[in-house]
């Protein structure tokens, strides 16, 4: 009969991966895999062992070895020492500005905001993501420089922004990467059923104690995950010192400095936002807020 | 009559365009179990949700214990709320959960872990205090839900649906444990359901409503036995209705009627029957037996459809002698006949 199914092997490629599921694995994964562990992982840990040379002092040739050294000066040099808790105290202040905004955002866009403001809040919280990365350095000169949008609209009221410094780069980094904070914020607050904050309120809670008490404990994770964005970007960033930071030092800076005078120092301090990241997601873990992610 | 203890008076309210609830007059005593039944949209739990306070009335006032709350938020009024799905706090344990409310009212900490313990206690969950929400069952979350409200010694208990999403038989244990509590607690319950047996089951009262509006209010009998519309004969339980213009021929009644199916007998046609009886003659259609009683269809000769239910206790005979096709007398006494005044 003709109608039976045909027997005869005319997909090859397909019986063979049908029985052999280690193969169609192989095949699945291997773009992948070359990626994470070829250039990722392996750049990674070239950039680890090349903290471990050193620069040869008659010739300034990078010679492989095994220094403490690099590691040691981040410790003893003072500038060195200063610019990483420098870096660090910028990058948990982005951190904690974002949540501060994302949060009662979060709250008017999920639960109050009409569907069309929500919208276009959505839109506006994310437009700077479209944007260059310069470009939003430079609208934040444009808008602090000494002659800028702030000390003209300010300066009827008597006030003078701080000029170019760390309170302008924390701003600008604020700026850079608060949708990183925003969107899942907002995402995780819109997950709360909104009868949990009219139970909240007919149990007698005001506001603050709702968002304290219910809101927060339910967004840790999404905080968590922002954080980890707004914290890591701005430990690894240098552009925003430069060009709002006026003479601020940023861990990136003294690493975009050194890259070709001495590539193992280099190499050393990129160890130090990968470090304190680590430090940053340990202590997230044991304080026991991920655990009901 | 005692004072009553909620009174809403004009309250409309509308979201945009619609209207949930129009010019609203109702009241609700002190220690009352008071229903609120009606198909969904018709305004029942809008109005649970107006007193609760979680929307503000478009117009008109509603009052509590003889204050005026309208205007005031969820959380300075003496009323507390079992939710629908129990809106328990899904990171908190079910021991924070009950001491909730307690914190707010800034109780020290040891007394209002014991009032917990015993509000948690009073519905039979004391072992699993320490659990979180999503590790109980729902017949268990539905009575966190209920100590949770009720250790705040609420002036007026607000239930939306609290058993709607539990299966038949544990609705059944529910139906009868809320009455207790609410007898022992001597609180006043304001009860929403869309279930007609639920509400007769359990209130002393019950306000139906139809579109965003009060139909009747009364007690369970007064609703089923004398509608005061055709919507309300209909709703609650089986009706058999009588247009004004029948009615007008079979027994000179100038007003639409309504006669329940358990009061209408079965006779072999050309039974002799009362003056104060009425009689129709048609042909069964259907009998189905439903275990207790026998629900028989019946198509009238003056083109309607009766139903008609006996009880197998009562009737065994006749349940043996009428069948699908016989052709019978249904007949009633004029004295039970509900006349519908609008």
């Amino acid at each position: 009969m003709s109608t039976l199914i045909s027997t005869e092997n005319n997909r090859p490629i397909s019986s063979y991966l049908f029985k052999r599921s280690k193969v169609r694995l192989i095949g699945l994964l291997a773009l992948p895999m070359f990626w994470i562990v070829g250039v990722y992982i392996v750049s990674l840990f070239l950039l680890l062992i090349t903290a471990f040379w050193f620069v040869d002092p008659f010739t300034s040739l990078v010679r492989p070895g095994f220094t403490l050294e690099n590691f040691i000066s981040i410790f003893t040099v003072q500038a060195y020492l200063a610019t990483s808790l420098r870096t660090l105290l910028i990058a948990l202040a982005v951190t904690a500005l974002c949540i501060l905004f994302a949060v009662p955002l979060g709250i008017y866009m999920a639960k109050i905001a009409r569907p069309w403001v929500r919208n276009l809040l959505a839109v506006a919280i994310t437009l700077p993501l479209w944007a260059g990365y310069l470009v939003k350095l430079i609208a934040m000169r444009l808008v602090f420089s000494e002659q800028g949008f702030f000390n003209w609209a300010m300066a009827p009221l008597g006030i003078r922004g701080p000029g170019f410094s760390i309170p302008i780069v924390i701003l600008t980094l604020t700026y850079l990467w608060f949708p990183y904070m925003a969107l899942p914020v907002f995402t995780a607050i819109r997950q709360i059923p909104t009868n949990l904050f009219d139970a909240s309120s007919d149990l007698g809670a005001k506001g603050f104690f709702t968002i304290y008490r219910v809101v927060l404990p339910l967004i840790v994770p999404a905080i968590i995950a922002g954080s980890v964005f707004t914290f890591s970007l701005s430990l690894g960033d240098y552009l925003a010192a430069r060009f709002t930071g006026g003479k601020t030092q940023m861990i990136g800076s003294i690493i975009a400095s050194n890259i070709n005078l001495n590539p193992p120092v280099a190499a050393a301090f990129s160890m130090v936002p990968i470090a304190f990241v680590v430090i940053y997601l340990v202590v997230a873990r044991r304080t026991g807020s991920l655990e009901r992610m | 009559m005692s004072q009553p203890l909620v009174s809403l008076t004009g309250v409309s309210k509308s979201f945009g365009e619609v209207d949930a609830v129009v010019d609203l007059n109702l009241q609700v005593n002190a220690g009352e179990f008071f229903s609120m039944l009606g198909p969904s949209g018709s305004g029942k739990t809008t109005v649970l949700r107006l007193i609760a306070g979680f929307e503000t009335v478009s117009a008109g006032k509603i009052t509590i214990a003889d204050s005026d709350v309208t205007e005031l938020a969820p959380f300075d009024r003496p009323v507390n709320t079992v939710f629908q799905d129990y809106a328990l706090f899904p990171h908190m344990s079910i021991q924070e959960n009950v001491e909730y409310g307690l914190r707010t009212r800034k109780v020290p900490k040891a007394t209002r872990a014991k009032q917990a313990a015993e509000a948690i206690d009073s519905v039979k969950l004391a072992h699993v205090a320490t659990r979180l929400p999503h590790q109980l069952s729902g017949g268990q979350r539905q009575r966190i839900a209920l100590a949770r409200a009720l250790v705040l010694r609420p002036k007026v208990l607000l239930l939306d649906e609290p058993l709607g999403a539990l299966d038949k038989q544990l609705r059944e244990e529910m139906q009868v444990e809320l009455k207790k509590i609410q007898r022992e607690a001597g609180i006043t319950f304001i009860f929403v359901t869309h279930d007609q047996e639920e509400a007769m089951r359990m209130s002393d009262r019950i306000a139906v409503f139809n579109e965003g509006r009060v139909e009747q209010i009364g007690t369970p009998e007064q609703v089923y036995e004398a509608p005061k519309t055709k919507f309300v004969a209909s709703f609650l339980g089986v009706s058999n209705l009588f247009s004004a213009q029948i009615a007008q021929q079979l027994f000179g009644s100038s007003k639409m009627v309504n006669i329940r199916p358990e009061k209408i007998r079965l006779l072999p046609i050309g039974s002799k029957i009362t003056a104060d009886e009425v009689g129709v003659s048609g042909e069964i259609i259907e009998a189905a037996y439903v275990g207790a009683n026998t629900i028989f269809s019946i198509n009238t000769e003056s083109g309607m459809r009766l139903s008609v239910t006996r009880s197998n206790q009562e009737l065994p005979d006749q349940i043996n002698r009428f069948k699908s096709g016989d052709r019978v007398l249904a007949v009633w006494l004029k004295s039970q006949i509900a006349t519908i005044p609008n």
